[in-house]
């Protein structure tokens, strides 16, 4: 019953640790996807305009791991991802494909010219209804689909080191075939 | 150049400030709506299942009160949907299959949210618990602070020796 004057301050304290948590480790921006470890949903989309061939939902499941990266010429943070695509396609691991959200032909082109094409394919999603079948509600996001075309993990904003580490090259260097 | 607002226009100041504010509520809640169906039944569906979905850019606006861009998509597809025939439910799970139970402002009550809707109510019973215990132990226990026991001589005394002070002060007065 001596204890029961502490019953505030151990209240207080329970509600200041979860919400001390809330504030460093979950972020409100990123919602879980609702699609992972389904199917890719059915899409065929022409190429930006001299940069790959066109991307459609088949290219998805050709039976390896590949990357669905969603960009856009307007979208400043993808600048900071580009590297990271840059050099994964460099090493030729994986296949990246992009999906042009929201984007003309000529700024998509523009921009790819001006900062380099990591992407085997390209699709233009000139009105965005592919990016809501992905359940893409801001860009850059990335995609990493199994090889029969399932939704593996996506990440939300810019790759980040860390991101590269634990969730993509584990799935390429394991899950090879 | 200083302008010196008297007290009166200073007031002025203050209520035209409220009124502004009152005035920029009213417009923040202004809705969207760059086209419209021609049926109005439809397009009150149309109004009435956008209040309910959550913009993911701006998170705690409908879509129906947001100007982001994905939001006049997604309120762009609403309108196609019903359209196209869906019920209210159909168009709904059109978009919590793809975003899922977030869009919804008032999430579903099912196994996943059932923490969300019954820990209120628990905290609520325990609260009053706790109180209805606290204030029968209260009442029912008299302590030995309680007034039912009996003064002692010595404080007998110095109660009389206050009451009569009191009363020589009241005379003087």
């Amino acid at each position: 019953m001596k204890l029961s004057f502490m019953a505030p301050v151990i209240t207080f304290a329970g509600i200041a640790g979860v919400m001390f948590y809330a504030l460093f480790y979950l972020d409100p921006k990123e919602i879980p996807s609702e699609l992972l470890d389904k199917k890719s949903p059915v899409f065929a989309l022409e190429a930006v305009p001299g940069y790959g061939e066109n991307l459609s939902s088949e290219n998805l499941k050709e039976g390896k791991i590949t990357l669905l990266n969603v960009f856009a010429s307007w979208c400043v943070a993808c600048l900071a991802e580009h590297p990271t695509l840059m050099e994964l396609s460099r090493q030729g691991k994986i296949d990246i494909y992009g999906l042009n959200y929201k984007d003309t032909p000529d700024a998509a082109a523009k921009w790819l010219r001006r900062n380099g094409s990591p992407y085997a394919r390209t699709g233009m999603d000139l009105k965005g209804r592919v990016g809501i079948d992905f359940g893409v509600y801001g860009v850059p996001e990335t995609f990493i689909m199994g090889p029969d075309g399932t939704i593996l993990d996506k990440i939300i904003g810019p790759i980040t080191e860390k991101d590269l580490k634990n969730r993509i090259l584990p799935r390429i260097d394991g899950g090879e075939g | 150049m200083t302008i010196n607002f008297g007290q009166a226009s200073r007031r002025l100041m203050y209520v035209l400030c409220l009124l502004g504010t009152i005035g920029f509520v009213g417009f923040a809640s202004a809705v969207f709506v760059e086209e419209r169906l021609d049926d109005p039944v439809k397009e009150e569906r149309v109004r009435d299942i956008a209040e309910g979905i959550r913009c993911l850019v701006c998170q705690n606006q409908s879509i129906l009160d947001s100007n982001a861009g994905l939001a006049r998509d997604l309120r762009a597809i609403v309108r196609e949907r019903i359209l196209a025939g869906d019920t209210d439910d159909q168009v709904q799970n059109y978009l919590v299959s793809r975003y899922g139970d977030w869009v919804l402002l008032n999430p579903p009550f099912k196994m996943r949210t059932l923490v969300l809707w019954l820990s209120p109510m628990l905290v609520l019973l325990f609260g009053g618990f706790l109180v209805v215990r606290f204030l029968r132990r209260k009442s029912a226990a008299p302590t030995e602070n309680s007034v039912s026991r009996p003064l002692t001589d010595a404080e007998k005394k110095t109660f009389d020796q206050l009451m009569a002070e009191d009363d020589g002060e009241r005379g003087r007065s």
